[in-house]
């Protein structure tokens, strides 16, 4: 069923269609609040992958560090901030890496410390496509 | 009888506590914003209750996919810090107040509030940047607390009305509360942001400041957004205001505002926090 926020541009809310598409993937996600747990993936990243239920593209996204693939695969930020510290990395990281266009570090802080991106022109898709 | 002096809102990014953690609130990034929170630090010294009621929530740490209740109340004797992924943040425990605790789940749910009952959770930086913002690095917390976590994260969420009402229910239930102790409640998360997608980093400070303006002069203004309104224009994150209207609402029709802060940015979010005396 569609819902009354689909229309706002670039954005993943965790709802019930979100849910059920990431629930194996963020549950892994969730795994790396343990220690035991990050020694494992940092063991061996792809075995320790294999032991949840995810999708093959979803493993990829993982090992690959595909942030803005993973929120597609049904991934919540929330989550997927585990792996972002999992990397010793601050999240500025990630949300350059899944900003349009994308921004390195520097970049997304510079756009921040202008102000942030502005709500003018990124209500909805509508408005992103008349530019 | 318990009295609830104030009201305190206030983000909680992560950073923010990190930079507490690691001495970096004089690097030219947080200067500003922690010469800004230092009248907000004096007012909580000079203004230390009993007990704060802490309405947060909870990251993907304690509650996830496989269990997330819309309202939960924590009735532990303490509490700890809790492991999100880089290890726990190295604050003090938290002590509870599991009597004042069980009083407002007796009295909330004789107002249609059955609020979930945990015991164990440990808290993540939604609740412990906020203690942090307010009473800085002490060996021990100056205060009890009662966590109240609201689901923000997983859709469907509680109405921006439910979350008034509830703080309505726990205002009730202070004011019945037998004991002569002081009580604070604050509503922590937001405002404007957005962490995720390829929209990520917007902001909004009209919205953000009208929002702040409301709580004192309109705060059922506050209560008429509806999720989509706060997703679209104050970002997907930006939902968390909500959780301030829990506090709002446990707070009486007067409310007289003593501080305001705001500031763009602290990592991906606009920054704001505002105390609210009971009047
Ligand atoms: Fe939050």
């Amino acid at each position: 069923m569609e819902r009354e926020y689909d229309n706002i541009p670039g954005t993943y809310p965790l709802d019930s269609r979100t849910y059920r598409k990431g629930y194996h993937v963020n549950m892994f996600l969730m795994s790396l609040n343990k220690a035991e747990c990050r020694d494992q993936f940092a063991q061996d990243e792809r075995a320790y992958l294999d032991t949840f239920k995810m999708k093959e593209d979803q493993k990829l996204a993982v090992i690959e560090r595909r942030y803005l693939d993973l929120l597609k695969l049904g991934a919540n930020v929330y989550y997927a901030f585990k792996l972002v510290s999992f990397d010793r990395q601050p999240p500025q990281v990630m949300y350059g890496q899944m900003a349009e266009p994308r921004l390195t570090f520097d970049e997304f802080q510079q756009m921040m410390l202008g102000g942030g991106r502005p709500i003018n022109g990124n209500r909805s898709v509508e408005e992103w496509n008349n530019g | 009888m318990a009295k609830l002096i104030a009201g305190m809102g206030t983000s909680h990014v992560p950073g923010l506590g990190a930079a507490m953690d690691n001495g970096k609130t004089e690097e030219d990034y947080w200067k500003g914003l922690f010469a800004g929170l230092e009248p907000l630090r004096g007012w909580h010294q000079a203004n230390t209750p009993d007990v704060n009621i802490i309405v947060y929530n909870d990251h993907a740490t304690e509650f996830s996919l496989d269990s997330y209740s819309t309202f939960t109340i924590g009735v532990g004797e303490s509490f700890k810090p809790a492991d999100e992924g880089w290890g726990p943040r190295r604050v003090p425990e938290m002590l509870g107040h599991p009597e004042l605790a069980w009083h407002i789940i007796e009295s909330a749910m004789a107002d249609e509030f059955d609020l979930a009952v945990n015991a164990s959770m440990d808290l993540d930086h939604g609740f412990t940047v906020p203690l942090s913002i307010a009473y800085g690095q002490p060996k021990e917390w100056p205060t009890a607390v009662v966590p109240v976590c609201v689901n923000v994260i997983q859709h469907p969420l509680p109405t921006a009305l439910r979350c008034y009402k509830l703080g309505q229910a726990i205002g009730k239930a202070v004011a019945s509360y037998p004991d002569e102790i002081t009580v604070g409640i604050w509503g922590t998360g937001g405002l404007s942001h957005q962490l995720g997608g390829e929209r990520v980093g917007v902001v909004n400070p009209e919205v953000d400041q009208r929002f702040l303006d409301n709580l004192s002069k309109d705060p059922l203004a506050n209560t008429r957004l509806s999720h989509t309104d706060f997703m679209r224009e104050a970002g997907c994150e930006g939902v968390e205001m909500i959780m301030w209207n829990v506090m709002r609402g446990a707070l009486g029709d007067n409310v007289e505002e003593v501080f305001r802060l705001y500031h763009i940015p602290v990592s991906a979010t606009a920054y704001g926090a505002i105390i609210l005396e009971n009047r």
